[in-house]
């Protein structure tokens, strides 16, 4: 047994590991064996090693502590390369076959740590010392913060893209139990049994809670038997789903709450199609909490040597895992449960070097430690420890009545582990989070949940119930009174009996007295993580700290990853005696999710790469993917921006696509502007008042431009807008403002104006539109268009007509967005790509040009077309942008008031206008501050600002538009847009560059 | 000359799925093509229901997020004045023609949105679990059997989500510009569970 010298043999201790199934794992480069049903520091612990890490802030060795999520010390950097994951808990890691870990905070390694002078300049790192240290001078922060992230050590992220799938799902249940210890069992069972749905989950591999590390008996027979015959039972339940390996990490809300199931972390790679982990967003109609109690360190001088572990992690070590904490255990507690975890020592065959009570009197199970010959010292505290990389000795000294002083000879006793009990804190965590209310139990020295306003019911040991009894009887009566109330009646199932306990109170001491002063001679750990002693509590009192949440702060108590469940309640305690006071009116800092530390993978579940955010595509996107196109996203669309022939760049390209478009044809797919048919008796009214024009004298066939505003009178969207039939109009909207307006419109119609007889359906998917343009845009159409007459006379601009093009059901709008003769040709989605192809066939030698969305910004710019949401920011008028001429005077639309207001009718507005650079080569960058008044350097007043900035090809020279103050004023007025290298000059001219008079469209 | 020619579906040519290992636990497959009307129309107007159900020859489902069906034919409900219809691939034409003919002089709506939505459906065993990996609602039998609609959510996407059996069937409406988006993140979805192309619909 040279390979786990530490481990148990079966008759002495059975354990729940598989002693058939051996398991290779290396820690620290060096390789060791462990057995299935192993964690990683139980594998650990059976082949002698406790030295795992080093601590945060004095590089102190540091050993195993617990045996559970709150672990402090025994964090992991566990599996190499891009599996690999920083901050993982040995105590939670499930050992697997060829498992690789690091200590994560120590360089170069565990036993050689160059960290470690810290520890002798400690009196420089007192309370606080981060703030008294690094602040000055403020700019060198930055410097400090990395060498202070890199001496912390706190893990490091792979470098490479995970590999694994991690998942998520919603769940819904009647009523969800956290924890699957006794009480948790029996709410599961009580609900279960109604037929209610529900969900348990709990954190570890196996459910079974604390009575897996304990040898508990429930009605006369082994208490794991009656665990195995609940799941059993729980199992065959339809309605119930048990989540082992689950961590519930946060509670929400109306009983929402959020779960992390460990799917393959248990695994060296999971099986294909296997998520690694998978998030639960679980809605209850109730919430049974369970979540047992964790110990509570005693807080003695150097208290923080590896070996030195809690009472009923060694228990459970040597009961659930049969590995032996050490070959010479001492025992220090303040309470009866550490004499339980020294019999469990004793009765499997480790040896106990004495069992030290702080309490004067013992406790009930004296007689069993007597009887098996252990020394059980009473009234005595450990005044001091010793042992470099692991305790070699305790000494002890008697404590005076009051508990604050330590009298009399000073003993030795050597050991090779201690195993220290300062009671046990409830796991208050989820209930706070939940924003239940804590009470203050002075007797117990714990915080117990007292109310909370949602549906949930706290049950066993996390409610203060510390015999298995009791916690039965409450997971019993929590289980069935939450189904009853879910909707399930049904009554608790009495519990089964288990042997009475005894029980004597413990005694809390928050610091144990030595020697020394406090602060002298050793250290008191209070928060192991994060260095925090009993010194640095007191310091921070005196400074001035009274507020717990200034406190944790200010010391950093409980600011790690193990979010102070160790060490919380100790800290408040010494707070609250050094400004005697009492804890309950401290209270407690704010528990926050998550309960344990969660994976980004798993927060993000699918939503990664190709699936990050939907793809929106046209009918036609096909098309343009195999042309070569390269795309632009426009909100989630992908539309194309321009497409590239060989070896032209961007600017060859959209220069070659703009010049077709008014020489020859152009084509751009339109399909996601938006549209919205409106049907109804009083659409023409209802479009009255959401447009700032008027609509009621708009004949059939016919479409007109407008603008609407919001309320405030700034313009919201355009578009333009046809008739079809006396009630039916079809509305279009810019591509990124369809389902804002569509909102817009249903919020008027259904809370403003219900009076309108109007209905709303958003069509933009329905038709997918080839816009095609430029002076032989008719001959191209007349190729395919065999029964509708294209006659400008019959057919002029912004008109629409219906009939057949390229052999498919067609609606074609004279409209133009780019001045030229141009037809939205809208057929259903269907035809999308049948019609553009023919489009493609039918144009070919007639020079058709596909171009994409930056030939239509340049376009459209050449002719001051606006585009909302670059001419207009949200605080743009109509008028501001020269429209005043589709602000109708006489009808009410929304915005009207607004914009009567003062300050919508100043003259020093920003107003649209077109800038013309000096040097006709140089194109202004959108979003460039313009000045009239230019000074050797800033400040300048900046009177307005470049929205559109483009090189035309068609003008041969760059072009802009821009928002400036009274700009329509300065039309001539020579500007400047100064810039970091240099200034430009430019003049204001009308925002219409070419064809002003707009001659081309009606062609 | 021009080709014939050939309407193309939202998910043409997405019926690539990676092998699934196990037993199919769900199958997937586009509805192409089905007809949609979206109906508007005032449900406590007995004489709109009287019209919808002469022109329909079923019922409009009154209650909310429920579906009714004839056939190929169904109404889902959207929202107190709204339902979707749908019609067999060359029905949609001659329903609206028959909806508009019969719901003259009352004030209603008949528009038609066959080409916005695909309909993808999921069936399987495990169909139920692989939607709620993307959908907020509750769709346990308990609450959510055969005859239920919903609009909702399933990951990024809207949907509306139809159960049309007890295996369990859902059929998923979506923009047709979010249904490759949508089949993938299906698929996806659907991996851990053997996930396969289902009959051609």
């Amino acid at each position: 047994m040279n390979d786990q010298p530490f481990r148990l043999d079966t008759a002495a201790a059975p354990g729940r590991i598989d002693r058939g199934h051996a398991m290779r794992f290396v820690f620290n480069g060096r390789g060791h064996e462990g057995l299935a049903g192993d964690t990683l520091a139980s594998a650990l612990i059976a082949n002698g090693v406790h030295l795992v890490g080093r601590s945060f802030k004095y590089h102190r060795p540091r050993g195993i502590l617990t045996s559970g999520p709150e672990e402090p010390n025994a964090l992991v950097q566990l599996r190499a390369g891009e599996r690999s994951e920083p901050n993982v808990r040995a105590t939670q890691a499930e050992l697997f076959d060829g498992l690789i870990a690091r200590s994560q905070n120590c360089w170069p390694s565990v036993g050689f740590d160059l960290g470690a002078v810290n520890e002798l300049a400690s009196r420089i790192l007192p309370a606080g010392f981060y703030y008294k240290t690094f602040m000055w001078p403020p700019s060198a922060w930055m410097f400090y913060e990395r060498l202070i992230r890199r001496a912390a050590g706190l893990g490091r992220a792979p470098d490479d893209p995970d590999p694994d799938i991690y998942d998520k799902r919603y769940a819904h249940c009647d009523v969800l139990v956290v924890g699957a210890g006794p009480a948790g069992l029996a709410a599961a069972l009580a609900a279960g049994r109604s037929g209610a749905r529900v969900i348990l989950c709990d954190e570890q591999a196996e459910m079974g809670g604390q009575l897996l590390g304990q040898r508990a008996v429930i009605a006369d027979r082994p208490a794991l038997d009656w665990v195995k015959a609940a799941l059993t039972e729980l199992a065959a339940l339809p309605e119930v789903t048990l989540l082992p390996r689950t961590t519930c990490f946060g509670y929400y809300d109306h009983n929402a709450l959020a779960l992390v199931e460990r799917v393959a972390d248990h695994l060296a790679k999971p099986a294909a199609h296997q998520p690694r982990q998978r998030l639960w967003r679980v809605r209850a109609a109730r919430v049974v909490l369970a979540t047992g109690a964790i110990e509570r360190p005693l807080v003695f001088r150097d208290n923080d040597r590896p070996g030195i572990m809690l009472a009923g992690a060694a228990a459970t070590y040597v009961t659930r895992y049969a590995a032996a904490p050490g070959r010479r255990v001492a025992v220090f507690t303040n309470n009866d449960s550490a004499y339980r975890a020294a019999l469990a020592l004793f009765d499997a065959g480790v040896g106990v070097a004495a069992v030290i009570d702080l309490r004067p009197e013992p406790g009930p199970l004296a007689g069993e430690i007597r009887a098996r010959g252990i020394e059980l010292l009473t009234g005595h505290g450990i005044v001091a420890t010793h042992g470099a990389r692991r305790i070699a000795a305790i000494e002890v000294m008697q404590l005076d009545e009051s508990g604050g002083r330590a009298i009399g000879p000073v003993r030795s006793i050597a050991c090779d582990a201690l195993a220290m009990s300062g009671g046990w804190n409830p796991t208050v965590h989820l209930f706070s989070q939940a924003r239940g209310r804590l009470r203050y139990d002075a007797a117990q020295g714990v915080f117990l949940p007292d109310r909370c306003d949602q549906a949930l019911a706290n049950a066993g040991a996390c409610n203060g119930a510390w015999s298995l009894g009791d916690c039965l009887a409450e997971g019993f009566a929590a289980g069935a009174t939450a189904a009853s109330a879910a909707g399930y009646a049904t009554a608790a199932p009495s519990a089964p009996a288990v042997p009475p306990e005894s029980r004597a109170p413990l005694r809390v001491l928050w610091v144990v007295p030595s020697d020394r002063p406090i602060g002298e001679g050793g250290k008191h750990f209070v928060d192991f993580q994060n260095d925090v002693t009993a010194a640095d509590l007191g310091l921070a009192a005196r400074e001035g700290y009274r507020s717990v949440e200034h406190l944790k702060r200010y010391t950093t108590t409980g600011m790690g990853t193990d979010q102070g469940k160790l060490s919380n309640v100790n800290a408040l305690g010494i707070l609250s005696e050094a400004l005697a006071a009492e804890p309950s009116t401290i209270g407690t800092t704010t528990f926050r999710p998550p309960y344990t530390p969660i994976s980004y993978g798993a927060l993000a579940g699918r939503d990664v790469g190709a699936l990050a955010d939907p793809v929106r595509t046209t009918a036609m996107h096909t098309w343009h993917a195999e042309a070569g196109a390269a795309f632009e996203d426009v909100g989630q669309w992908k539309r194309p921006w321009y497409y590239p022939k060989l070896g032209e760049s961007m600017h060859d390209a959209v220069n070659r696509e703009v010049k077709a478009a008014r020489t020859c044809i152009g084509i751009l797919d339109a399909s996601t502007l938006g549209k919205i048919d409106i049907r109804g008796p009083d659409a023409a009214e209802f479009l009255n008042r959401i447009y700032t024009n008027a609509w009621s004298k708009l004949e059939v066939g016919r479409s007109r431009y407008g603008f609407m505003c919001k309320d405030d009178g700034m313009v919201f969207d355009d578009g333009v807008t046809t008739r079809l039939a006396a009630d039916h109009f079809h509305m279009t909207t810019t591509t990124g403002g369809a389902a804002r307006v569509l909102a817009w419109l249903e919020e008027w119609s259904q809370t403003e104006w219900p009076e309108l007889r109007v209905y709303m359906s958003s069509v933009t998917e329905q038709w997918a539109v080839a816009a095609i343009c430029g002076p032989h845009a008719r001959d191209l159409l007349a190729e395919l268009a065999t029964d509708i007459d294209l006659d400008p006379k019959t057919f002029p601009f912004m008109a629409v007509r219906e009939g057949r093009v390229a052999g498919v059901p067609a609606r074609i709008f004279r409209i133009s967005f780019t001045g030229e003769i141009s037809y939205e040709i809208n057929v259903p989605r269907r035809w999308g790509l049948a019609l553009w192809r023919a489009l493609m066939q039918a144009g070919a030698d007639k020079g058709v040009t596909p171009y994409g969305t930056e030939a239509m910004h340049v376009l459209r710019a050449e002719k001051g077309f606006v585009i909302v949401g670059q001419e207009t920011d949200g605080t743009v008028t109509p008028i501001d942008l020269g429209m005043a001429g589709m602000v109708s005077k006489t009808k009410d639309f929304i915005g009207k008031r607004s914009l009567a207001r003062g300050d919508s009718m100043r003259p020093d507005r920003k107003q649209l206008v077109g800038l013309l650079t000096d040097d006709p080569r140089i194109v202004l960058p959108e979003g460039g501050q313009i000045v009239a008044e230019l000074k050797p350097e800033p400040p300048m007043a900046m009177i307005g600002h470049v929205t559109s900035s483009y090189h035309s090809p068609n003008l041969g020279r760059s072009i802009a538009l821009a928002l400036i103050k009274g700009g329509r004023d300065r039309m001539g007025q020579a500007l400047h847009v100064p810039l970091a290298d240099r200034t430009i000059r430019v003049k204001v001219v009308e925002p219409r560059f070419f064809d002003p008079e707009g001659k081309r469209q009606n062609g | 000359m021009v080709d014939a020619p050939t309407p193309t579906s939202p998910l043409a040519g997405q019926t690539h799925l990676p092998r699934a290992n196990g037993p199919v636990g769900v199958t997937i497959a586009e509805r192409v093509f089905a007809g949609m009307l979206v109906l508007r129309g005032n449900a406590i107007d007995p004489a709109f229901i009287a019209a919808a159900h002469g022109a329909l020859g079923f019922d409009l489902p009154l209650i909310a997020n429920t579906a009714t069906s004839a056939g190929s034919n169904g109404a889902l409900w959207l929202g107190p004045d709204e339902w979707l219809v749908v019609t067999a691939p060359d029905d949609a034409m001659a329903r609206a023609v028959g909806l508009k003919v019969a719901l003259v002089g009352l004030h209603a709506a008949v528009t038609d949105i066959g080409d916005s939505r695909t309909i993808i459906r999921l069936s399987g065993p495990k169909a139920r679990d692989v939607l709620a990996k993307g959908c907020p609602l509750d769709l346990h039998p308990r609450t959510f059997g055969p005859g239920r609609a919903a609009q909702s959510l399933i990951a990024r996407a809207g949907v509306i989500i139809h159960q049309l059996d007890d295996i369990p069937s859902y059929d998923i409406y979506i923009l047709a510009s979010f249904a490759a988006y949508l089949w993938n993140w299906l698929t996806d979805a659907g991996l851990e569970y053997g996930i396969v192309p289902g009959a051609k619909l």
